[in-house]
């Protein structure tokens, strides 16, 4: 049997899997499409939100960044694993014991004020629709390739699928589905991660691997990779060469982004118990830790695996014939997203750094005239089974995996999407009276202009995977993070202090990232023959020359923006409230409630 | 619910928890993974060093302890002060 037919098969089954479970648990009334009733088990519901949590950015993208950089990019696995403390310790519990359905009723509630409750929407939709173009670009990324299409193709179909999949079920479908994803999506990462730990070290867990000694060279692997990267240019794997404030930043953000994302937030507000909420986050990075800590094992064995192919483990130091290159090469020329540009015309591919000055010399030496290679980072988890020659149902499984890990993500982000508009915005304010069935009907087309809005910027989103991810974390962190953990460690901050803290940490962090990135990630070029309305407008609007380290400001990445913006936002709202009348006593009296868990009932709606 | 002053002391002791626990937190990440790496290279783990494991293993093993043990201390602490579910 081909690949192509494996793939297909693979795929198929997982799809036919979770399609079978969200019909079975198909959502009847609107309680149920959000909540999922109250009774999932801490360890059920930290599995769910592993696969909520885990999304293409984790699965597709992130070891692909940590293979490309090395120890500089670890932020991605601190941040998005320390994240979890802060939201065990100083959100979940309490949210919980508040006992209502979504984030934005939470903030209208304590800050006693609609307009707080709509400020907090308009930042769960641009952090959420921000997070779903990421997974936009994942889903693209292991559609074309499982499909043998372009990117593009496989962006639409990913979409297509997307829609009919979270549209169907609530989030009852989606709880148990996501049990199924979660099983399927960490076979998928770990099983090909263990076969490349033994044949590259011989030990069996990759997380063991990662430090033990590289087999065929006897030195130790990060040891060899450090010199076969440094050999051809590259910085070393395991060196810091970045900026330390910028590092610091970047994992400062993913972390308190990781506890103001509401779509990660609802699931605690589906345990029994105060109590099991604590654990709940637990549980939920208990299974987020399997596959963070293997990543960096994956991460570092493909770059090895990589440069190992492209110079026939050092046999051919100029690199291999283009003519007899391997499979997976082909494979993913078809989609765009590896390339190769024979540029002095030898037939054989070098890749190396080329914008290394000092290893310039030795290029023109060799009589290297530029890299000729570029490989998306995104497709480094994906091919990397491929590299290393394993079996073709462990590359079948890796492109389920993949799309489970997409597919569960976005169906929990369009979840809290549609819920901040139909329950949020349409029942809690512009009309009060809405039946069940307007409601149910209002979250379902929000969910299809989410996607579609997604879809669009996808085709061009503003980084890799991860990196779009990350620049929603930074709006999270921002906007939502500082407002719920001022709303129950402070009982001076009041309705006043927290708008202006929300929109003024918001905008900062906004206005910052879309300089660099293109304003609403839509970048124009200022040089069009013949603009049109919209293009002419956009020109416009301030943007930076360059999105490099050596524009930014203190050296601080757009992507590490949103703890400055959360600092923006604590300091605004202190002022505010310090400045203006103390909170009634009935909120007081709130905060003091849900401080304590006794006295939780179940989650009410209203 | 549990009176005023118990529930001042329930809160204070809870408050205290987290500080202690965000300190660790920040230590393991921060700390040893970024700031405080130079000083820890001296110490070798497989071909690099502590900080390096810190930065991609050490640190999230942890956060998981640490989660669960504020888990059972809290829980500890509910009973002690009466404010159980």
């Amino acid at each position: 049997m081909d690949q192509y037919t494996l793939n297909l098969l693979v795929v198929g089954a997982t799809f036919a899997l979770y399609i079978g479970i969200a019909i079975w648990a198909r959502a009847g009334s609107t309680s149920e499409f959000y909540a999922a009733g109250r009774g999932v088990h801490p360890v059920m519901n930290g599995m769910a939100t592993g696969a909520d949590w885990m999304s293409a950015a984790s699965f597709i993208s992130m070891a692909g960044l940590i293979a490309a950089v090395g120890y500089d990019n670890s932020t991605y696995l601190m941040g998005w694993t320390g994240g979890y403390v802060l939201l065990a310790m100083l959100l979940a519990p309490y949210l919980r014991k508040f006992g209502k359905y979504t984030v934005p009723e939470f903030i209208g509630d304590r800050f006693y004020s609609p307009t707080a409750r709509m400020v907090a929407v308009i930042c769960l939709i641009v952090a959420s629709v921000t997070y779903v173009i990421g997974q936009m670009t994942g889903v693209g990324v292991a559609f074309s390739r499982f499909l043998e299409v372009k990117s593009s193709t496989g962006l639409y179909i990913g979409a297509t699928i997307v829609f009919m999949y979270a549209v169907l079920g609530g989030m009852k479908g989606i709880t148990y589905t996501q049990v199924a994803q979660y099983c399927v999506l960490i076979l998928a990462y770990s099983i090909p991660a263990i076969f490349i730990s033994l044949q590259l070290t011989g030990t069996f867990l990759p997380q063991i691997g990662l430090f033990s000694e590289h087999t065929a060279s006897g030195q130790p692997l990060l040891v060899k990779l450090d010199q076969i990267v440094t050999d051809l240019g590259f910085a070393s794997y395991t060196g810091h060469h970045q900026s330390t404030l910028n590092m610091f930043l970047f994992t400062m953000t993913l972390m308190m982004g990781t506890a103001g994302l509401p779509h990660v937030i609802v699931r605690f507000f589906t345990v029994p118990k105060v109590a099991d909420a604590r654990y709940s986050a637990g549980w939920a990075l208990v299974f987020i830790a399997i596959l963070y800590t293997t990543a960096p094992a994956v991460g570092a064995m493909a770059r090895l695996n990589l440069l190992n192919t492209l110079s026939d483990n050092g046999a051919q130091p100029d690199g291999i014939d283009y003519a007899g290159r391997p499979d997976w090469m082909k494979n993913w020329e078809v989609t765009g997203l590896l390339k190769f540009e024979d540029k002095n015309g030898d037939g054989k591919i070098q890749f190396y750094n080329d914008k290394s000055e000092a290893f310039a010399a030795t290029a023109t030496e060799k009589g290297w005239a530029g890299s000729e290679l570029t490989v998306n980072n995104d497709i480094m988890v994906l091919a990397n089974p491929e590299i290393a020659n394993l079996p073709g149902w462990v590359v079948a499984l890796v492109a389920a995996g993949g799309l489970a890990a997409a597919l569960s993500t976005a169906a929990g982000l369009l979840l809290a999407i549609s819920s901040a508009i139909s329950h949020d915005l349409i029942k809690g304010q512009l009309n009060p009276g809405i039946s069940e069935k307007g409601e149910l009907l209002a979250a379902r087309i929000s969910m299809g202009v989410a996607i579609a809005v997604a879809t669009y910027l996808g085709l061009n989103p503003p980084g890799f995977a991860a990196q779009t991810v990350a620049l929603a974390f930074g709006i999270a962190a921002a906007s939502l993070f500082p407002a719920l953990m001022m709303g129950i460690f402070s009982k001076r901050i009041n309705n006043k202090g927290a708008v202006w803290g929300m929109l003024s940490g918001l905008i900062f962090t906004l206005v910052y990232i879309f300089v660099y990135k293109g304003w609403l990630f839509i970048k124009i070029d200022p040089n069009l023959a013949d603009p049109n309305f919209f293009q002419t407008l956009w020109a416009l609007l301030p943007v930076a020359e360059k999105d490099t380290a050596a524009n930014w400001i203190f050296g601080i990445s757009p992507l590490s923006i949103g703890s400055v913006g959360a600092l923006v936002n604590f300091a605004v709202a202190y002022l505010v409230s310090n400045a203006t009348e103390e909170p009634p006593v009935e909120i007081q009296d709130l905060v003091d409630s849900i401080r304590v868990p006794k006295g939780a009932g179940a989650a009410t709606a209203h | 619910m549990a009176d005023k002053t118990s529930s001042n002391a329930y809160w204070a002791a809870n408050v205290r928890l987290i500080t202690i626990n965000l300190v660790i937190w920040f230590v393991v990440s921060f700390g040893f993974g970024i700031l405080l790496r130079p000083i820890l290279s001296g110490i070798g783990v497989g071909g690099t060093d502590l900080g390096f494991w810190f930065a991609q293993q050490g640190s999230i093993l942890v956060f998981l302890i640490q989660i669960f043990v504020y888990a059972m201390m809290m829980n500890k602490l509910d009973l002690e002060h009466g404010v159980e579910e």
